[in-house]
Order: structure tokens, then sequence, then C-alpha cells
């Protein structure tokens, strides 16, 4: 592999025993990776921040880099954490497990990391432009970057990523080359598509289908409007679809014909691509739903909701009264966005809550003593039962906000 | 004199100990115990064998990312191999083994090696001993 001086004396450790480390990463995961040199990144997401993720020895490996030195050369930002950093308590996380989590952040800002703590960079910290060369470590982030903003990111793994920001490089390989950035499959979808859920199961599926292929999207029944854009409305639904790609599979690029940036580049759709028909969603729902029918928490905010989300569900609970538990969950800085708003005030109002800095995906949920959980995300109802032994349900909002208000699903 | 093989580094260093050979992949986040560096993944080819101080030898990694945290753990414990030796590495192994300083190599045929080898890695190159073979 090709390496500038300035990468050479990285690898020397000129710069300390931290950057040495780090380099270190990187070049062996290029050489993994049949990359010829490094690229320079532009921007780092981490993940691996959950206390429940991590354990013991990642916060130990954590403090020793930071204690090396290890300082950050590019912008990067978190992933989201195990609890909420103000409600914690009130949320029911144990004292032990915040006091854990706060010896992560604080070994992550040691190294000069802004604790974002969200799994939606794009929308705060950095919204990436075309063609620019990311290090994310966020499946459902990198889907967004590179499928909806036409970003180039390869799935990065926590330390990977970390070591990407530190050194300011990654290998220049897999989706940074044009290449790779071409469909593996054509998915012809046939049926019509409504709701945020429904591009979550659509995206379940096809993921389970072409695991980390690039599928091409050709919706031929009718779909809302898709357009993109910061905070439109096709931006929403289509990251539901990428998250879900993300989980089911290991998709990290999707293109949807007529909507995404790279769709209609000469030669993305070679005519050796697979050809896969979906024709209906209702095995994807089917999977996606487990057996009980009583729910204890509706969840919603995975990706992290945005502020037109929380709008949205403050209207539809404001003035009601909720008997299961709701948690929409966000980012610090659209809470607070929120909050100046009145949603928050709405949401708590009818009995549920807006979490920042967490997920239900990276929470210690099974501290939490519950039993269903009912969610519009394809990503989250996925997880739940694997991550945190909880039994899911999945459907659209208004679904799962009437399950909040009865207590059950389907009324 | 051994039989000499080559490989690929992924992490410089210099090790000697007994292979300890698996035939499967193996996981390290829930296949081996971090206080004990026993496997404990059920059905495993190496279940109930310790890590520890060993050259360990498999065809590539598996599992969740988090893997390499606890090649980290093993390490802080003393429990750690001695040294990898894979067919093909891939990323979570790799950075496991980094971030460990666990010396580290891939490319290697890997059926030329048997548990109960004798074997000595310095940077690409692994000499391998069988006892009672001359």
């Amino acid at each position: 592999m090709r390496l500038t001086p300035e990468e050479e004396a990285m690898l020397r450790g000129d710069a300390g025993p931290a950057l040495r480390r780090a380099m270190e990463i990187v070049v062996a995961l290029g050489r993994i990776y049949g990359a010829e040199d490094l690229v320079a990144v532009a921007h780092a997401q981490v993940a691996g921040v959950s206390y429940k993720n991590l354990g013991q020895a990642g916060l130990e490996f954590l403090q020793q880099w930071a204690a090396e030195g290890a300082r950050v050369r590019v912008p990067t930002t978190l992933n989201p954490a195990g609890m909420d950093l103000a409600q914690w308590r009130a949320l029911g996380v144990s004292a032990e497990f915040a006091r854990q989590q706060g010896l992560v952040i604080d070994a992550y800002l040691a190294m000069g990391i802004a604790p974002t703590l969200t799994c939606a960079p794009y929308a705060v910290g950095h919204r990436p432009r075309r063609g620019e060369h990311l290090a994310w470590s966020e499946s459902s982030a990198v889907s967004f970057a590179n499928s909806l903003l036409g970003a180039r990111t390869n799935r990065e793994g926590g330390p990977s990523a970390l070591a990407a920001a530190l050194t300011g490089r990654t290998p220049r390989s897999g989706l940074h080359l044009d290449q790779a950035r071409r469909a593996t499959h054509l998915v012809e979808v046939r049926c019509p598509l409504s709701s945020e859920a429904d591009f979550g199961a659509l995206g379940y599926l096809v993921g389970r289908r072409v695991r980390n292929g690039v599928p091409y999207f050709r919706f031929l029944g009718p779909t809302p409007d898709l357009s993109l854009g910061p905070g439109s409305a096709g931006e929403e639904l289509l990251r539901g679809l990428g998250a879900a790609l993300a989980a089911s599979g290991a998709v990290a690029l999707y293109h949807v014909e007529g909507v995404t940036p790279e769709a209609g580049e000469e030669g993305i759709l070679p005519a050796a691509a697979e050809r896969v028909t979906v024709a209906d969603l209702a095995e994807g729902y089917a999977a996606l739903n487990g057996p009980l029918d009583a729910v204890d928490m509706v969840t919603i905010g995975c990706p992290h909701a945005s502020l037109a989300q929380l709008a949205e569900i403050a209207r539809q609970v404001a003035g009601q009264r909720l008997r299961a538990a709701l948690w929409v969950t966000t980012a610090r800085a659209i809470r607070d966005e929120a909050a100046a708003l009145g949603h928050v005030a709405a949401i708590e109002a009818a009995g549920g809550r807006v979490v920042a800095d967490t997920c239900m995906v990276v929470a210690p949920v099974e501290e939490l003593g519950l039993r269903a959980l009912a969610t519009n995300s394809a990503k989250a109802a996925f997880y739940a039962p694997s991550h945190s032994g909880v039994s899911a349900r999945f459907g659209a909002l208004a679904q799962c906000l009437d399950a909040a208000r009865t207590g059950r699903w389907g009324g | 004199m051994g039989q000499t093989l080559r490989g690929r580094v992924i992490r410089a260093g210099r090790a000697s100990g007994w292979a300890l050979v698996s035939a499967e992949p193996v996981g390290f986040l829930g296949g081996v115990d971090p206080e004990t560096g026993i496997v404990v993944e059920a059905g495993h080819p190496l279940a109930g064998e310790c890590v520890a101080g060993r050259v360990l030898v498999f065809p590539t990694g598996k599992g969740s990312t988090v893997g390499s945290y606890t090649l980290y753990r093993l390490a802080r414990a003393g429990l750690a191999p001695a040294a990898i030796v894979n067919a093909e590495s891939e990323p979570i192994v790799a950075v496991g083994a980094i971030i460990s300083d666990i010396p580290m190599v891939d490319q290697i045929e890997i059926g030329q090696l048997r548990t109960g080898d004798w074997v000595e890695l310095d940077g690409e190159v692994l000499v391998v001993e069988r006892p009672g073979l001359l």
C-alpha cells in the first residue's frame, strides 16, 4: 500500500503511541480490504458509545487511548449512549450503569469528540456534501450519507472509525471507489408504499435478500412524494428504508430511480444486476410483529426523530392520556428545539417522554422490566428481541400511538 | 529444523507457543470468556480449551464488532493468545490484535498446522516444529 510521508511518520510513531496505534489499525484494514492507498476523510462518526455494548473492556481501552494523548484530527461526532444524560434516573437507569456510561463519554471528550450522541449526524453535526469522503460507523447514517446525499463511506466499525478520526484517513476501498457504488440488484416494487412503516418493512425484506449488495429500487406502485432535501418527507421515509436495509442486511448504499443523487448516473444499473420483485409487504410485517398484544411501551425515533416528527407526535397526543409508556428518542439539540416550540410539553402532558442521547437499540432495556414494545421502526423491531429480549409490535405511527392510548396492539 | 511458512503481517511482533488450531471461525464476544480465556461457545471445536498463551490458529473471525474489545480485555487480564494466525483476516480480530498488542499474521495455509505444534512467529515468518517429527 502507498503511504504519504506524513502517513509513514504516523505509522512509525513520530507523533506518539496513540497515533501510531490508530495508523496501524487503518493500514491493517487497508491491507485486508486490498486498498492501494488511504483517503482523507472530512468527518467521522464513532459508534461504540453505549456502555451496554462496550463493557468494561471497551471503556478501559478508550481510557488508555485518551491517556496516551489520542486527539481527533477531523470533526468527529458520537453515536447514541446507553442513557439520557439528563433524565437517566427518572428513566430507570441504575446509578452503576450511569457512572460507567459517564466515564465512556469523558474518554471521548478527552479525545476532542463532540458528544452529539445521535445516530443522525446528518441532522446534528455534519451534513455531508456529495462526493465527500467520510468514516461513519452508524449503519443507518452510513446508508443515509451514501444513498441520499451521495457522500462516500464504508460501514466502519467503532474502533476503525475512531482510528480514522485520529489519523484523518481511511482505506480507499469499497464505497470510496466508483466501482462498488453500482447496483447489484434491481428491486421492482409493485405494491403501494405509504407510511414510514411500509418503507421499513420493504427494507427489512430486501436487506434479508440482498445482504451486503447495492439495491436499485424502481417503485412501480403509488408512493408519496419522495423529493429529497433537509427535513423533507421523502428523506424521512427513505431513511427508514435505509435503516431497515442496514439492519436485516448489511446494505450501506441503495439507489431509488428518479430520486437519489446517483441513480441517474451512467452505468449505475449494470445489465447483470439480479432482478428482485416485491409484490407484497405482508411477510415483512409478519416477521417484525411478535405474538403479544399487550404493549408496555411505544418507542418512536429509530433513527432519532426529526423536529417534524416530534411536531406530528405532539399534535396527535395533545390533550390525551396515554396508558402505555411512550418514549420518543431524539438528539439533544432537536429536543431543545422541540421544547422551545412546546412539543415536548405536549407529549409530556399526555404522559409520554422525549428522551435524548440514547435509543432503544443501545439502552439497557432489559433493566426496565418491559415485555413488549411497539414501534414504527423496522430496525428497532428487528433488534428488540435479540438485543433486549423484548417482544415487538411494528406498524405505522398512528397505529403505534393508538397502542400508547389503549395499551394494546390493534385496539 | 522446522517447517517455515510466510504470511502477511497484521500486527508485527515476535511470539512463540503451542498451537491451538480450530478449523472453524472464532468469535470472541460471547465465544471466549474474558475472565478465564476459555472458549465457551457451545458446539465449537475449541469449546473448553483455554486460549491464554497459545498460538491461536483459525480460518477467520466472526460475530460482533465488540469482539475486538474482548481480545483487549483478555490481554489486560494476561489471558490473551501469544499470537494469532488466520487464513484470511477480517476487521474484528485484526483490530482486536492491534489494540491488544498481539502479534498476528494471515494468509497462512492453516491446514498445515496442528494443535500441539510448537510455533515461533517473527514478523511474517512462522516456524513450525512438530514434536516427534524429525
